[in-house]
């Protein structure tokens, strides 16, 4: 990507976060001392496809409606319409989905795909910078294998974007990126356009297990791991000062060096100008209120909490904050934090007012059935009462997860405009029995069950003993 | 006298439930996984902890307690293969985890699970209330080669008589685990093992001379050299965890030699030799959904695993190898299912095979007439993600639909009166 369009993905960071952070002013952009290296951006280009329309389908479009009998056309890698009857454009290739049901494609919120790469050996840990409890210079997208096996088996799942973290033994581990479920000889060439960074952040027990207990140093409590995490943002403020007041300096015709760079600084005062989101892990809900209340202190804002084990006590707190809750359909217990999971977690986090329920994955396993773990989410609500359809479902797994990663104006439900991120499944997604038939990324068939062909596979699944019918 | 109680498995026989009550369920399609198949519209009759009659012509006693299940689905209870339940509360708080011996190097052949399973866990009824009525609990390989001895528990709510067979097995581990414990070699790892049996063998046949001091060293203690008589004996089975294809065969060779009944979990690539096992009637317990190539041993892991697996004709069993996740067990069913696997295979690998490979199939496995009363009502499909059970019968007693989540649960629920949550009145 050249440097021109650079810009113009900065332009679409902006219009992205969905709503200020209270302590970005607007002076702040002017004052941020670095724009990031173009070196970075994203070089994903979609793959060819042509006019294509899909009939007869159940469409649940996670904009609330539920289509029988629907249509999706997609042109040029775009939604271009959805309903019962749509025109058929001259050349269009018609899919007959008569018996299947198509949705978004499905996001994940929470994966570390490429950064703890199949087959986990000690050389391919490279998820957690586990040097010091602070590392916001790291970015994950430097450690993604783009030929981690583990991709394409997402890809037979539906999922079409996911967003890559670094591990939770830093109170702040680094940068968090959204890439294109494709493959690409780098990460750049898989990197969402216009994505915004996460910053991952951590509290509870594995910071502090991390340094605390196996390292026998700073943080090794949970008031250690609020400090640590306090004194880094006290340190970006300084650190924002220093370069606001060499720029009215500056400004003001004094010939100043300006302050040393320090790409540490850079991660947090990206959020703190909104433009990096940041996702935190968290599990219990007393230590997810204290997030809120150093965010507050600090002036950013906290995208989404992610594991958040008991989303449910706070489902009210976090929806009056705008806070997104990204969780298992069941895991629990295997830890302490983790204690008091249940399995209405979700449906009581959507069931808040303005509720952002996401249901992720953090696995290799779960991330290739993620359209089960919603339909597990969904049966648990039903049995407490709650009347929750398929079209409420499917939120969780495509929408949800698009708006805490930033990327809800281009993906994420099937509207007009939006990218052609589509899944033909074989059945009620939420089935047991349903899978992803094939899956459209940017317009383009990416993934097709009935055809080897269509069925991306890394580097590394080449000539394994044993292959079986394709990428299963 | 000490030694031949231990030699034969210990067959605890448990008398009619406490609580057993006279039910009949009405109406329901009954999956009896016997030779009755399935039965649509049928009455299953529950009396003394006992199936007592099942079918359609079924009359329903007088006094019974009726449940109209129609529209609903009936099957006997699930059973997981390889679990920790009751081992652990919390996997990460040691005190809580008494899955395997942490720190102890030696073989720990006689370490038995039954010393530290806890039947008033919190994990019993947020297990059971989803419809798995059995499991095999087995150790975790630590530091031996040889973890020790696994049983076979139910988790209904009578506490003083949980325990239904132990030991059931003896739990070993080959493969990059195998190699790592003992010192870094698979070959390093047949070693110790053939060792061990053959120690075995001759303390077996020399107790005597080794009481007296005339014998020469073993590898393993006196403890463990009892555990292992069963298995050397081909009477207790060795359950060994083992992924690639090529140490599954490494196995196989070592059951022919000693004679060992052999029982193969995780196998990633055991549908790579399926016909070996096959031939040597070597059953396999399998997770369905494990289809990571996340280690070198398991580079062919697929979901077709379990599908293969029975069209070659091989025994299959679920398992979850987990502790909360139990539960989860008929997700993995249904996965297999949708991978290749006939549903009826699927529903007898959480039932019927696994009361045969565990020994328990007179009282177990199928809803039959004199079988415990291990019996589930679903609102629909019991593989599919979205159903769940109505009633849940251990041995006859209706389990009540409570945990610890439900009443989690149940406090959170309603947060409208913040401020007044219900902890604070």
């Amino acid at each position: 990507m050249t440097a021109r369009s650079c810009s113009l993905v900065f332009l679409l960071c902006l219009t992205l976060i969905p709503s200020p952070s209270p302590g970005a002013d607007k002076k702040a952009a002017k004052d941020r001392p670095f724009e990031p290296p173009d070196l970075y951006v994203s070089t994903y280009k979609p793959l060819p496809s042509r006019p294509t329309v899909i009939t007869n389908a159940t469409v649940l479009t996670a904009a609330g409606e539920r289509i029988e009998g629907g249509a999706v056309l997609m042109r040029d890698g775009k939604i271009a319409a959805v309903g019962r009857q749509l025109p058929l454009p001259a050349g269009a290739l018609v899919i007959d989905a008569r018996g299947k049901w198509v949705t978004p494609g499905v996001i994940d919120a929470h994966s570390h795909l490429g950064v703890y790469a199949s087959p986990e050996v000690d050389a391919h840990g490279d998820g957690n910078e586990v040097t010091d409890p602070v590392t916001a210079d790291v970015w994950a997208e430097h450690s993604i294998w783009p030929q981690d096996p583990q991709i394409p088996l997402a890809l037979a799942g539906g999922v079409t974007a996911q967003h890559i973290l670094p591990g939770s033994a830093n109170l702040i581990g680094g940068r968090s990126v959204t890439i294109k479920n494709v493959l690409g000889r780098s990460a750049e060439d898989m990197k969402f356009p216009g994505a915004p960074y996460g910053l991952k952040m951590a509290c509870g027990e594995n910071p502090k297990r991390t340094y605390g207990t196996e390292k026998g140093r700073f943080p090794s409590t949970r008031m250690g791991n609020i400090a640590g995490t306090r004194e880094a943002w006290a340190e970006a403020l300084d650190y924002r000062q220093e370069w606001a007041e060499y720029q009215s300096e500056k400004d003001a015709g004094k010939d100043e060096s300006p302050p040393e760079r320090n790409l540490e600084m850079e991660s947090l005062l990206g959020v703190l100008d909104g433009k990096i989101l940041v996702q935190n892990h968290c599990y219990r809900a007393d230590e997810m209120l204290e997030m809120i209340q150093v965010a507050r202190e600090f002036g950013y804002k906290i995208a989404a909490f992610h594991h958040a084990v008991e989303a449910y006590k706070i489902a009210d707190v976090l929806a009056e904050n705008g806070i997104c809750a990204a969780l298992w359909a069941d895991s629990w217990g295997f830890k302490m934090e983790a204690f008091d999971g249940i399995r209405e977690n979700v449906a009581l986090v959507d069931h808040a007012k303005n509720g952002c329920a996401i249901v992720h994955s953090d696995s290799a396993l779960g991330i290739q059935r993620l359209n089960q773990e919603a339909g597990k989410a969904m049966a648990a609500g039903r049995r407490m009462g709650f009347p929750l359809r398929e079209e409420d479902a499917i939120r969780w797994i495509t929408i949800n997860p698009a708006k805490a990663l930033g990327i809800a104006k281009q993906t994420g439900s099937l509207e007009p405009g939006k990218m052609a991120d589509v899944v033909i499944w074989s059945g009620n997604p939420f089935s047991v029995y349903s899978k992803a038939e094939q899956v459209y990324i940017d317009g383009a068939l990416v993934y097709d069950r009935n055809d080897p062909a269509r069925q991306p596979r890394t580097d590394f699944s080449l000539g394994l003993p044993g292959e079986v019918g394709g990428a299963q | 006298m000490r030694a031949g109680a231990l030699l034969s498995a210990l067959l605890l026989l448990g008398s009619a439930s406490a609580g057993a009550e006279t039910v009949a369920i009405v109406g329901g399609t009954v999956y009896t996984v016997g030779p009755a198949g399935k039965i649509e519209g049928a009455t299953v009759v529950l009396e003394d902890g006992k199936v007592r009659a099942v079918g359609r012509d079924v009359a329903v006693p007088d006094g019974a307690r009726q449940i109209d299940a129609k529209g609903k689905v009936v099957t006997p209870g699930f059973m997981d293969s390889l679990t920790r339940l009751g081992l652990v509360e919390v996997s990460q708080v040691e005190g809580t985890n008494d899955t395997r011996p942490n720190e102890d190097d030696r073989f720990t052949a006689a370490f038995d699970v039954v010393d530290g399973i806890n039947p008033r866990s919190i994990l019993f009824p947020i297990t059971r209330i989803e419809g798995v009525t059995r499991a095999v609990v087995a150790p975790q390989t630590g530091e031996s080669l040889i973890a020790g001895q696994g049983a076979v528990i139910h988790l209904g709510t009578e506490r003083s008589d949980w325990l239904l067979r132990s030991p059931v097995a003896m739990y070993a581990v080959l493969g990059e685990s195998g190699a790592g414990l003992a010192g870094g070699a698979r070959g390093a790892a047949m070693l110790r093992l053939r060792e061990a049996f053959q120690d075995a063998l001759d303390y077996g046949s020399n107790r005597r001379a080794f009481e007296s001091g005339d014998r020469r060293e073993y590898a393993l203690s006196r403890l463990d050299l009892e555990a292992l008589q069963p298995v050397v004996k081909g009477e207790l089975p060795l359950v060994i965890t083992v992924n690639r294809a090529s140490d599954i065969e490494a196995a196989l060779r070592l059951a022919r030699d000693f004679h060992l009944k052999l029982i193969v979990a995780g196998g990633r690539e055991a549908w790579m030799v399926a016909r070996q096992l096959v031939d040597a009637k070597v059953p396999v317990l399998l997770d369905p959904m494990a289809n990571l190539p996340d280690s070198f041993e398991a580079l062919g892991a697929t979901l077709e695993s379990a599908g293969l697996l029975h069209k070659a004709g091989v025994t299959v069993a679920f398992m979850t190898g987990d502790s909360h996740d139990v539960r989860n067990i008929k997700q993995a069913a249904g996965n297999a299912v949708s991978y290749g696997m006939p549903w009826d295979a699927a529903l007898a690998a959480l039932t019927l095979v696994p009361a045969r490979i565990w020994g328990i199939v007179d009282r177990y496995g199928t809803l039959e007439p004199g079988k415990d009363a291990d019996v589930v009502v679903w609102d629909g499909d019991p593989l599919e993600t979205t159903s769940y059970p109505e009633h849940v019968f251990i041995r006859g007693v209706e389990v009540p639909r409570d945990s610890r989540q439900i009443r989690l649960r149940e406090r959170y629920k309603d947060l409208s009166g913040v401020g007044e949550l219900p902890y604070r009145q």
